[in-house]
Formats: C-alpha cells, structure tokens, sequence
C-alpha cells in the first residue's frame, strides 16, 4: 500500500516535470493551464511521495543505503543529474535562447510559461533569470518541506529549514519582485536585502551605486542597510550565533544547498590536502574580489564627483585606515596565540593595502595595476559569480557535494569565517569522553570538516568554514556534539586525554 | 637522525582503539620504535562503526580515523599479519606465515570474540557473530540471500544487529534469555521503553527465549531455529550475539598467565617482564571498587591505552579510570549513563528519581545515596547529558538538591529542544515529601 502511494506520487511527480520541460521543444498555446497543470502535479506529487518515504517510518535519523543508491553515492544517476544541472546553468549564463528567452523580443517556450506569474509579480514578461529564481525558489521549498519530514525529530533542524525557506521565498523572490513591479521608474538594483556585499559583488559598482542614488528613497534604503548589514549587523550576529546565522539561516545559496542539496552533503572531501587547498582558495576569492570593489570604487569616486560625498583620496585614505586598524586588532590578539588562521587574515589584508597603495601611485582614472576596473569585474562576474557559484557549485551537487562554492568559493563565507574563528561566540562542544570515532559526523559533515577528528580527542571544534547546520549533532548516535554560543575563554580548548581518565 | 636513534621497540598486537591509542601517545611523547600487528585490517577503523557500513550510512573508509599516510608520517609501522605464537623468553613473537618479529616491550590488545555456547548446529554457514571486519564481509556476502533472521542474545550488538537486517527490509526474530530487554543493566521502565521501541519497528522480539538449536538445509546452510519455546523460526541467517570474551587463543600455550582474559594488575603488566595487555583482552586482578575486571567498552580500551602510553614512555602510571560513563543507541533511541545506576536497586543503598515523558522516548533517572542524599549516577534514554558536568558532580558527591537546581548546565541536547528542567523538580520535589513526610 505504502509503495504503491509512493510510485503513484512518484509518477504524478515526474509527469509534472515531464509537462514542464516539454516547453523546451514547444510553446503553449496556453501558458497559464500548462504551468499551473505541472506546478500542481509536481508539487502535490513530490511531496505526497516525500511524506509517504518518511512519514511511514518512525522519526530519526534516515540515512540508510545512502552509500548505495547511485544517485546519492556519485553513481550513473548522480553523474546524470550532475551533468543535466550543469547544462541547465551553461544555458541559463551563455546561451538562454535555448530556453526560449529572446532578448529583442518575445520570448517562447521554457521562459515564457513563465509570463502569467511573472506579469502576475512584476508586470513584465518573464525573463531565463526570472525562470531561474522561480525554480530555485521551488526547489527550497519543496525540498526543504522533505528536509523538515526527514528530520521530524530534531527542533533545531526544522526552525533552521523554515527560516532559509521563509527567506528565500520573502526575501530573495517575492519582495524583489513586488518592489520592481510598485517602482517601475526607478532604474535596476539588486531589491534582496540580506544578499550582502561580497556575495552580491555588483552591490559596490558604479552603475549599481548610481542606480541606487537615483533610485529615490528605496534606493537609499537599500544602500543603506547594505552598508549597516557588511559593518554593524553581521559582524555583531556572526559575533553572538558564528555565521550560521547567515550561511544557514538566511542565504539564498545555503538554502539551496541545505534543501536539495541535502542528499550529497556526505560527498565532500575530508582529506587534509583539501582542506589545505580550500583555505587558500577562499581566501584568494576574497582578496580578488576585494581588490575589484576598491578598484570599481576608485573609478566611480573618480568619474563621478558630483555624486559622491567623499573624494577618491578621502576614500583610500579611508580604506587603509579602516584596514590598519583591523590588523591591529589582529596583532593585539596574536599575543593570545593566534594560529595559522589569523596569519592568512594578515597576509590578505596586506596584500589588499598594497593593491590600494598601487592604484594611489599608479594608476589613471580607471585603471588598477594597468588593468581596466571593469575588465577585472567582469572576469570576477564570470569566474565566480557564474561559473563558480552556479556551474560547479550547483552543477556538482551530486558529484562534489553540496557546499563547494560554500567551502571554496564564496567571499561571504571567507570573511563570516574568519570572524568565526577570531571573534565569535560559537562553537560546536564535545561532550567529554563519549566519542566512539564512528565517523557519521565528519562523513555528513557538508563543508569536509573533519569534525571526528576534534571530537575523538575531545576537543571542540573552533572551524572557519562551520556553517553550523548542526547535522554532525544530529547524526551522532551517542550524544557527543552540541552547537552552542559561550563566552571566548577556553572556546578553543585541547584535551590531551579526552575526559574519563584521571590522567593530567 | 643518528643521535635520535631509537633505543628500543614497543610491538603492539591489535589495531583496536587500545592498540591505536597506545601508539598514538608513546609517539607523542618518543621517538621510540613503534609497530603494530593486525590480521584484521591493514588500518584502524572504528568497530563500532561497522553497522553502519552495512546500513549504507558510510563506506568502509569513513570508519577510518586517520587517512592512510597518518601512520608513514608519524613513524608507525603497520604489519599486516597474524601472530601465531608469542616466544617470550627470546621476545619474539611468531607469525602464521612463518616470519617473527622480535620486541623489547610487547602490548596485547588483541580485543574479543563473539562467544558460542555450544548449540547443535552452530558452526553452520549463515551462523557468525558481529565483531571483526570479516563478520561485516561474511554477512554482506550472505545478506543477498536472507530473508528473514534470527539474533540469539538480548545485548548491545544483538539489537545493533536487529536494525541493521531491518534497515535492509529482512524480516527479524530477536531472541532474548532475559524477561526484559538488556535488564541486567537497564530499570524496568527503561528496558520496557526499549522492548516497546523495538516491536514497534517490526521486530519479532521474543522475551524469554532461548536457542535450542540450529537446523541445516541439504548445503549446510542454517534454515531455521529451534527454540525453548518449542517453536521453529525459519530463517536463512542466524545472528549469535550472547556476549564477548578476550580474544587470546593464540596465547595458549605462552607462559603468559590468563584467566578468562589476560591477568594484569593496576599497572596493566602481565606476569611477565616487559609485557602488558589491554583492553578487551585484559583483565585485571585487582579492579577498582565497583568495576569489573573485564569491561570490554570502547573507553576503557581507550583510557587503558592513554594510561599505558605513559608508563611505556617512563613515567609509570597507574590504571585508574574515572567516573563511569558508558552511551548506546537502540535504534532512534540514545543512551547515555554516568556513574552508578542498578537496575535493581537494594533501598538502603541507592535510591532512584525517575521522570519518563508522558509520550515520547525520553526519561531521566538519577539514582543517589539515601542517607546522605548525593548523587550516585544516572541513565538518561532521548537526553543528552554533559559529561564534564556530571564528571564533576559524581567526583564531588554533589547533593541531589543542587543537581536538581543546576541540572540545566547538564543538558546536552541540541539548541531548541524542549527542556526537563521543571519536570524533573517537581518529581525531585514529590519524592522528597514522600522520603520526609
């Protein structure tokens, strides 16, 4: 009975999908009943089919023969989907004509099914990026619907999945649509509020800037809690809760990652040579895209005097001080013993001091290092804002895991991450001497964190790149690890012998 | 190099948490020379861990704590073998393949074995225990085959057993001496909590029952059970789970003194010179008040290997293992203990204070001494405990009244969980009225 309601729900599921990418290869005549028709089969059936897979058994942990399926274990399905999700994102980025979008006119097929929610939302037909929200959005929300049945038991779990649905589906979809739609005069900034500066790369350019100066009231708005978010609001949340709070709380990216990106967590490395490599290349991410904001600005302060209320002198001298204060800082704490970490902050933040000191001696108007600003961010969009962040980060789901543009990839997380570590509140505990080294925490663990490696020696885990999903804490079987927030003294401890012994 | 020549070699036999923990910590302290002998697996992996290789939760891999060039980097021989015979008065130990090895200090930890009782049929094929590596890859190699099960024996690995057939749809008869699930160690209501929790997972849970026998098919195969209820369960797999004793057969004819384990005292020597054993394998003949001379759990292995570790770099130590704690999962149930708990407990000695959740798999019970109202331990099922905190208040002989009030620091369970805190009071304040009418 079970496993009949499963199959039905399954192939009402996949007829929806079926319907819906049929508009690939033709144009409905009827949009509004084509996309409500496989909406509604695609969402009934994928979640009647999700409560009947976990809504039979009993609540807790549901990881049986994750390892065997060939979908969830980098098998022909996995590598299939891998590749389909790949090519979804090449064609949305570089070639959205294959979807129907047709940027000179009307656009057909797949993005134009789309034109009855889109006229709907923001009075405009649909666009490949309206398509692509809307999909992105479906999936938190379907997915994260299956999350919370799967992990029905756990409180933390289920708070933390309706925020980064609540999120998404407000912030990032709904929200920015109505705004555009209620001022069609103001010209085009980014209207997701919590999609911050560095994950938002554009938020400092001059375009972006001078959309949102002229953008009246709800453009000050948004510069302004921009601003408030990168200065005030995040250093003090990441302070009190770590970057949990955005990573897997708010963002857009997490949200996905968390929800349908659940079922490939285990397939993150957890070697030590990838851990080494993946500090390197965030934090190269994050000094690049450093460098390209100071460089945009300086050519925006420069072209565009009248709208600025500081000169581009005022503005590097700003920048350096800001930054010889924040290395202070950091070598007022290197007495207490700062390791490795804090030693990578140093060596970005000089190398992004002398990059400002370059464009002050060297550069013209528009040019860093003899490079042209907009050359370098238009690499950084294509690099990392697209093929990064979507092609492999979302693309290798099933091959890499969930988190690689998280884990690699993304600035936000490198400068959340170095605050974690450094000066922050949280930390996942160990409790005492209880670990059996099993190995589910660090296999479930989504950023390669070798969380058992902490745990067995009783050591509490301080890591830059914890998003703090808390599955490592859901998943063990004997009660060892807890995320908590506490005061800074002894956060980083290390036992020599786990507790238990007398030994000293 | 030269002036860091090693002076001596310390031979391990057994890549358990024993041995492991015992090299790990001499090499962080020596440079002394360190090998280690395992027939089992070129590399150490959790035991523990193994049903959830055959659940399909992990690879084998991921029940490795180090990767695989931890041991090349940190000087620690790896040798692949099995010892057949241990030739003390020349310190050699001798391989199955022919080929010896010789030591200036030897550690045994060479851990358990499933036990067998004698059962008419119990050397069938399809019939094994679950503790080595090679009782994974025998049942996976069966479990294409098997459709419904039997377990013999009612304790930590029969049910892990139970869940791991369950988890791959095989029907399950869990047959259990005792009238209660693990009631040695666990109270009533616990134990009943665990029976009801194990039926409701499509167990056929048969309390009070024995094996009388294994049939076999025409290949020598098991097909059924006998059992003393004078029924016959058929079954392609029978599951031999009635506990564990040391794994020294090899040492049979050594001049190594043994009872049911290896004879060590509080320093974890043997009887002979430059010889030590721990873990599962030893026994000590003079244990703690309270403890067990065999307690075969991963901590103690754990805990004898740090101890030990010392003494092996020159500062003799004493074996002397904390408080006691041990935690299990039966199923979607976790189990955490510290300290002292008896499930039936004589009044005058040790009282309980029991609180169950009107509904759902959680309870505390904290058992303290009557006459000075102190905390003796407690067994919590669905609740996360900190260990540090009840580390310390079992070393202090904390008064109930404060372990009540201060019982939130104690709380482990993820952040949002709902809390026990007022629950537990007013049972702590119900029994006190009772005790001091």
């Amino acid at each position: 009975m079970i496993v009949t309601r499963q199959k039905g729900s399954l192939l009402v599921g996949a007829s929806g999908l079926i319907l819906l990418l049929s508009t690939l290869v033709f144009t409905p005549q009827n949009k509004l009943i084509i996309l409500s028709a496989s909406m509604l089969m695609l969402v009934s059936g994928s979640l009647i089919y999700f409560k009947e897979v976990y809504g039979s058994s009993l609540s807790g942990i549901k990881n049986n023969g994750v390892w065997f399926n060939a979908l969830t274990a980098k098998g022909i399905w996995g590598w299939v989907l891998g590749m389909t999700l790949t090519a979804f994102y090449v064609a949305i980025y570089w070639f959205p004509e294959v979807l129907g979008f047709n940027s000179n006119g009307t656009s057909s097929g797949f993005v134009s099914l789309f034109d009855p929610l889109s006229y709907v939302l923001n009075g405009n037909p649909a666009t490949q990026w309206f398509l692509y929200g809307t999909l992105y959005t479906l999936a938190i929300l379907i997915f994260g619907v299956k999350f919370i049945w799967k992990y029905r038991h756990n409180r933390y779990q289920i708070i933390r999945t309706v925020s980064v649905m609540f999120f998404q589906l407000c912030f990032a979809f709904l929200i920015p649509e109505i705004l555009g739609k209620l001022n069609p005069e103001t010209p085009y900034f980014a209207k997701d509020l919590k999609n911050m500066w560095p994950l938002n790369y554009y938020f400092l350019d001059q375009w972006h800037l001078k959309n949102m100066l002229n953008g009246g009231n709800l453009g000050l708005v948004f510069l302004g809690t921009g601003l408030a978010l990168m200065f005030l609001i995040s250093p003090i949340l990441t302070y009190l809760y770590g970057k949990r709070w955005y990573c897997s709380w708010v963002c857009g990216c997490g949200a996905l990652a968390e929800t349908a990106g659940d079922p490939f967590r285990q397939l993150s490395s957890k070697k030590v040579s990838v851990w080494k490599f993946e500090r390197w290349m965030i934090h190269v991410v994050l000094v690049f895209i450093s460098i390209t904001t100071i460089a945009v600005l300086w050519s925006f302060l420069s072209s565009n005097k009248s709208m600025s209320i500081i000169s581009r002198e005022q503005f590097v001298g700003g920048v350096v001080v800001f930054i010889l204060i924040l290395m202070g800082v950091l070598f007022f704490w290197k007495k207490d013993g700062l390791n490795k970490d804090a030693k990578y902050t140093l060596l970005s933040l000089g190398i992004i001091l002398i990059a400002v000191l370059s464009i002050q001696a060297f550069s013209g108007e528009k040019n860093i290092l003899f490079i042209n600003s907009y050359t370098l961010q238009k690499w950084y969009g294509f690099g990392i804002g697209a093929a990064f962040s979507g092609v492999l980060g979302v693309g290798f789901y099933p091959i890499l895991g969930s988190r690689v543009w998280c884990r690699f990839g993304c600035p936000m997380a490198a400068i959340l991450g170095l605050q974690q570590r450094l000066l922050s509140r949280f930390r996942i505990t160990t409790n005492g001497g209880q670990c059996i080294s099993c190995g589910n925490c660090s296999t479930y663990c989504e950023m390669g964190i070798d969380v058992r490696a902490y745990a067995q020696r009783g050591e509490n885990i301080v890591r830059s790149s914890c998003v703090g999903c808390g599955v490592c804490s859901a998943v063990c079987p004997r009660g060892v690890l807890k995320l908590e927030n506490g005061p800074l003294e002894n956060r980083i401890n290390s036992e020599n012998y786990p507790l238990g012994n007398t030994l000293k | 190099m030269t002036s860091n020549k090693p002076k001596s070699s310390i031979v391990i036999i057994g890549n358990g948490i024993s041995g492991i923990t015992t090299a790990r910590h001499i090499r962080k302290q020596s440079n002394v020379e360190i090998t280690i002998i395992s027939d089992e697996s070129p590399y150490f992996f959790s035991r523990t861990a193994l049903m959830y290789v055959y659940m399909g939760h992990m690879q084998f891999e991921h029940t490795q704590p180090y990767e695989n060039n931890f041991w090349e980097k940190n000087k620690i021989s790896l040798v692949h073998k099995r010892v057949a015979k241990l030739i003390s008065e020349k310190h050699m130990l001798a391989f199955e393949d022919g080929s010896s090895i010789v030591y200036d200090k030897l550690v045994i930890a060479t851990g358990s074995k499933p036990n067998r009782f004698g059962w008419p049929g119990q050397n069938l094929k399809a019939v094994q225990g679950l503790y080595h590596k090679q009782d994974l890859e025998q049942l996976e190699a069966w479990s294409g085959s098997i459709k419904s099960a039997t377990i013999v024996g009612g304790g930590l690995i029969g049910i892990e057993l139970a869940e791991m057939l369950h988890s791959q749809g095989k029907k399950v008869h869990f047959l259990v001496r005792e009238s209660s699930f693990w009631n040695a160690i666990l109270p009533e209501e616990e134990s009943e909590m665990i029976n009801q929790h194990i039926r409701l997972h499509g167990i056929d849970l048969q309390l009070e029952t024995e094996l009388k026998g294994i049939e076999s098919n025409e290949e020598g195969r098991a097909k059924g059970v006998h059992t003393t209820r004078n029924e016959f369960i058929e079954c392609q797999w029978v599951g031999l789970t009635v506990g564990v004793s040391p794994n020294i057969d090899f040492l049979k004819n050594s001049s190594l003194e043994t009872g049911k384990g290896i004879k060590v005292n509080s320093f974890l020597e043997t009887n002979l010179p430059h010889v030590y054993a721990i873990g599962d394998c030893a026994e000590q003949t003079e244990p703690l008040e309270g403890r067990q001379p065999i307690e075969a759990v991963w901590y103690t292995g754990r805990m004898m290997g740090e101890t030990l570790a010392k003494t092996l770099v020159g500062e003799k130590t004493k074996y002397v293992p904390g408080n006691w704690f041990n935690s299990a999962k039966f199923f979607d149930i976790e189990y955490q203990t510290y300290g002292t708990v008896t499930s039936t407990p004589v009044y005058e000695e040790e009282q309980q204070l029991f609180w169950k959740h009107p509904k759902k798999n959680n309870s505390i019970r904290l058992s303290f001494n009557p006459s000075t109202n102190t905390l003796l331990g407690c067994i919590t099922m669905g609740v996360r405990l900190r260990h540090s905190v009840f580390d310390e208040w079992l070393t202090n002989k904390e008064p109930m009244d404060s372990v009540i009030k201060n019982f939130k620091t104690a709380n482990f369970d993820p952040e949002f969980y709902p809390t026990y805190e007022k629950e537990l009071t007013m049972e702590w304040e119900t029994l006190k009225r009772h005790n001091n009418p």
